[in-house]
């Protein structure tokens, strides 16, 4: 399935916008993901190995955390995940 | 469904109106109630810079009848790549005088208010209530809670949009019965994580079309028309043009917004964010890093002692302006570590401060006894020390 890396993350997967991974779970594939970019792992997971709060992960269009399953989701080689950070956009350099 | 609450009695439209507006007249989703309903509205614009612009002036072209501006700045050069409201005249002069000349002159029966001021908790709820919408500009995370958490208590929709490089995110927050920002976004990320845009980089057109989606979602919003962005986050990816939506969902246990709220004043986002406010004293030392002022570190250059000076810039940065400083990215600082030797006192610098506050405090849990950061980096190296070297 793929991952969607969003721009701020994608210096720890060198360059890469989408990562194929293979995996029966949500909690899988992110796994899959951590194991092939390590340098990842703190700005996903928290040291205890939650997602952290200001990282969203979606199951094609729905949030993980609002699924019955949550990261046990079982997942298809045609869903997607998206990881969605939070952008302030700004620009004021102080 | 309105999600905007207008007041019951619209006002009339002029002969003027009639003739500027007659596209929006003639169009079954505005028509003359629809037009009497924008010039009855008064939408806030919290910020008016690259989304701010185009918000504000497809604002005032489509006739709401009341603009509020908040932002306290003023025009810079770097600004005029996306923040297209100002000129090159209006270099220096105040982003709120620029864009309101810039806003009657496209449309002069706009009314037009000035909100000269940081927000912060103590103002916000003072001045969000006397508006309709909330369009949330802005461009940093403290502020962007405080806006959703006024909203929410006020109860005023939220059209938010933000950006970050070539990607942006729009929805509509604080909506009734929709999620606010904290049902996505329950806690900041900590700072220096997520750059701004001075040390990411924007696309300048970027600001541009999530601007203007923020302006529909207000519009619609006030006229009660179309399908508002309420439980839905779009994302725009401009390098690929891709435009994707993903569900939001009202959190039950949000603290702000939800059946049992905990948070139902403003609180200090500063604190919340992790930074510190502005109105503190520069300290000495922060999470226990010792800050050098860049005035003590010239004295020290001059007096030529030997320092280790750690720039943890990107590369382009460093080509743009740099103190001489050894180069090592702050994401390559884990495994480089090797470079940076463990026997001297190692200055940290970056652009502002930010980005080698937290390498020095990596460097320091890393074992290393003496670490400096240097406060206010090359900008305040060019600002205080040596103007030759480029702000950027």
């Amino acid at each position: 399935m793929t991952i969607f890396i969003p721009t701020p993350l994608r210096t720890f997967t060198a360059g890469k916008d989408a990562v194929e991974v293979n995996a029966a779970t949500i909690a899988g594939a992110l796994d899959e993901l951590i194991l092939a970019y390590p340098g990842l792992r703190k700005h996903l997971f928290t040291s205890e190995g939650k997602v952290r709060a200001f990282v969203n992960i979606y199951l094609n269009d729905e949030d993980v955390r609002y699924l019955p399953a949550k990261e046990a989701t079982e997942v298809s080689p045609a869903d997607t995940l998206s990881i969605i950070p939070s952008i302030a956009g700004g620009c004021q350099p102080r | 469904m309105t999600a905007a609450t207008l007041p019951t009695e619209l006002p009339e439209l002029t002969q003027d109106d009639l003739s500027r507006y007659s596209r929006h007249l003639i169009l079954p989703e505005v028509g003359v109630e629809g037009q009497r309903k924008l010039k009855a509205a008064r939408v806030l614009c919290v910020g008016t810079g690259g989304l701010g612009s185009p918000l504000a002036l497809y604002l005032a072209a489509a006739g709401v009848g009341t603009l509020g501006l908040v932002d306290f700045d003023v025009v810079d050069a770097s600004n005029l790549q996306r923040q297209i409201i100002h000129s090159t005249a209006d270099i220096g002069r105040k982003k709120l005088d620029s864009a309101e000349e810039k806003l009657k002159a496209l449309n002069p029966a706009l009314n037009v208010v000035k909100h000269d001021t940081l927000l912060s908790s103590a103002n916000a709820l003072d001045i969000l209530k006397d508006y309709d919408v909330v369009a949330d500009g802005t461009d940093n995370f403290p502020t962007r809670y405080l806006v959703n958490d006024a909203c929410v208590l006020l109860g005023k929709p939220n059209a938010y949009g933000s950006i970050f490089r070539f990607e942006g995110q729009a929805s509509v927050f604080g909506a009734k019965d929709g999620p606010c920002y904290r049902c996505l976004y329950p806690e900041p990320p900590p700072p220096g994580l997520v750059p701004s845009c001075a040390e990411g980089g924007v696309l300048g057109i970027l600001p541009g079309l999530i601007g203007v989606i923020q302006a529909t979602e207000a519009i619609k919003l006030i006229l009660g028309v179309g399908k508002p962005l309420i439980g839905r986050l779009l994302l725009v990816d401009a390098l690929k043009m891709r435009f994707r939506e993903l569900r939001l969902r009202k959190n039950p246990e949000c603290p702000v917004c939800g059946t049992h709220p905990t948070v139902t004043q403003l609180i200090d986002y500063q604190q919340f964010c992790g930074l510190e406010s502005a109105s503190d004293v520069p300290k000495a030392v922060k999470n226990g890093i010792p800050q050098l002022s860049v005035k003590d570190l010239k004295r020290r250059m001059d007096a030529g002692e030997n320092l280790f000076i750690l720039d943890v810039r990107e590369p382009f940065e460093y080509q743009i302006a740099n103190i001489g400083g050894k180069l090592i990215p702050q994401n390559e600082v884990p495994q480089r570590i090797g470079e940076i030797d463990r026997s001297q006192e190692i200055i940290v610098h970056c652009k502002a401060g930010g980005r080698s506050q937290r390498i020095a405090e990596f460097l320091k849990q890393s074992g290393y006894p003496n670490v400096t950061n240097l406060a206010g980096g090359i900008l305040a190296w060019s600002d205080e020390v040596d103007p030759a070297v480029p702000k950027y």
